[in-house]
């Protein structure tokens, strides 16, 4: 089964996507279809508070599966907006919608020029698929 | 340096296993997924590739009584068709691996035939240790690399394999064994395993190992791999080597008492200091944990008591059965009480946890 890597997102080499409102400058933090491949089962979700300042490749979370805990970087600077409460209640369903309703946080952006260095959809499909 | 492949191999790369290097070798992690792979061995029946394990074959005058200076368990008990789980010992009563060693009865000319299973990541320190200190009269074959090893457990295994063989499983107790055919080869059947579960572990050539295989999974027994296989020993409680237990801790303070039979093991390396540990008792023991929480304890974390750090995990993961973290942490003997309340530090905050009874999880036995 090929893995999907939606057009309209910009992607990190340490599998986070993330999905840019422009307007509003809001990103919105997910982990990729082949992270969550590799990953196998995932069984906790550590995610920021509301209000949380995060920081462009800094550590802002942690996701686990049965075998692994692996680091959330962020792309940008900014502050926490939004948290989905709901994949943090059940982080076994990452899997089921990853680009849709698994996303993890939302973050009001200070400069949207931060993911200036993030990949598009080929661009990430050709590392990961190369490797 | 290439990673070795099992005779299983190619099956599992067809079934689309993902892989991991353990030990020198290239084993399957996973297949279907380790929580889908774990469930079926709890409530049918699951298959395992453990052809990386180290398999030892001695034969001699008195091989039991020249591997009694090695273990702790009183060999003598062990008749033709028993196996004994136990441990080899270092002079500080450390332990350099743990191991079953299986009695095949005596020959006419008065040889013990004795077949021995190690971990995969210990065969060479093994081998190395037992050759040292057994007379050179007993034969000692390494049938490590050649031979397959699968492991079948679950409620459904024995009757899964009962479909394969002319033998009566059933008149082969827990920790029994039998040598006879499976699908008309030569195999060798032990009731073991390392999932709780109950289930047989048979070694055959490759090419039997390989048509096991294959018809076992025909048959609908679910592949699964080393990632639940950890899951489901930890649900058991059953130790790893090289995290639960080392060159650095007892089998007392391990939690594997059971085992050490000072009345009747004689001397044995390692005996001073167990003798020692069972007068004095032991200064950390090795205890379950449960998280009250949703975060993992897991390897290496620091296990915290008022702030301090008193002992550390050794092995942890959310319990596919029970649903929560389960861990397994040495902890100073005073805090090991089933019913202690203790904390464990994840990524520098503490969370808390509760000393439990072991094993987590306890197959009903009908």
């Amino acid at each position: 089964m090929a893995l999907e890597f939606p057009d309209d997102l910009k992607y990190l080499d340490t599998h986070e996507y993330a999905r840019v409102d422009e307007d509003d400058a809001i990103v919105t933090i997910g982990i990729s279809a082949f992270a969550l491949d590799q990953l196998g089962d995932i069984v906790f979700l550590e995610l920021p508070d509301v209000g949380d300042t995060v920081e462009k490749g800094e550590t802002f979370g942690t996701v686990e599966s049965v075998k692994a805990v692996e680091d959330l970087k962020s792309p940008v600077n900014g502050d926490v907006l939004e948290r989905n409460e709901a994949i943090v209640d059940s982080p076994e369903q990452i899997v089921d919608d990853p680009y849709g309703d698994a996303w993890l946080i939302k973050i009001k952006a200070e400069n949207l020029e931060d993911l200036d260095d993030a990949m598009s959809a080929d661009e990430y499909r050709d590392q990961v698929e190369g490797s | 340096m290439t990673s070795l492949r099992t005779p299983l191999y190619d099956l599992s790369a067809n079934l689309k296993a993902r892989f991991t290097e353990f030990a020198g070798w290239e084993m399957p992690v996973q297949y279907s997924g380790i929580k889908q792979e774990h469930q079926a061995v709890r409530t049918a029946a699951g298959l395992f590739d453990i052809s990386h394990m180290g398999k030892f074959f001695l034969r001699g005058q008195g091989v039991l009584a020249a591997l009694q200076t090695l273990v702790p368990s009183d060999l003598s008990r062990l008749t033709p068709g028993e196996a004994q789980y136990t441990v080899l010992l270092n002079p500080q009563g450390g332990i350099i691996d743990d191991l079953i060693i299986y009695s095949q009865g005596t020959e006419l000319d008065g040889r013990e035939r004795v077949a021995i299973i190690v971990n995969a990541a210990t065969t060479d320190k093994d081998k190395a240790w037992m050759t040292e200190h057994l007379s050179a009269d007993i034969a000692f074959e390494d049938v490590s690399r050649d031979r397959a090893l699968i492991a079948v457990q679950g409620p459904e295994a024995v009757a899964q394999l009962q479909r394969l063989t002319a033998e009566d499983l059933d008149k082969v107790g827990r920790f029994g064994h039998i040598e006879g055919t499976v699908l008309g080869q030569p195999a060798f059947l032990a009731r073991t395993g390392y999932t709780g579960e109950d289930g047989f572990e048979v070694m055959m050539s490759a090419d039997g190992g390989q048509a096991l295989w294959q018809t076992l999974v025909e048959n609908g027994v679910m592949p699964c791999g080393l990632g639940a296989r950890d899951t489901l020993r930890l649900e058991a409680a059953m130790a790893l080597y090289g995290q639960d237990i080392t060159d650095d801790t007892t089998p007392l303070e391990a939690g594997l008492k059971w085992l050490v039979h000072l009345d009747g093991a004689g001397e044995f390396i390692g005996r001073q200091v167990l003798e020692q540990q069972s007068t004095d008792g032991v200064a950390r023991r090795l205890v379950g944990l449960q998280m009250e929480g949703r975060n993992i304890a897991r390897h290496d974390y620091p296990v915290m008591q008022d702030g301090a750090a008193v002992g550390i995990v050794t092995s942890g993961t959310l319990s596919p059965t029970l649903g929560y973290p389960i861990a397994l942490a040495y902890v100073p003997a005073n805090l090991g009480k089933v019913g202690q309340s203790l904390a464990v530090e994840i990524r520098g905050k503490t969370f808390p946890a509760q000393v439990v009874k072991k094993p987590f999880y306890k197959r009903k036995t009908s």
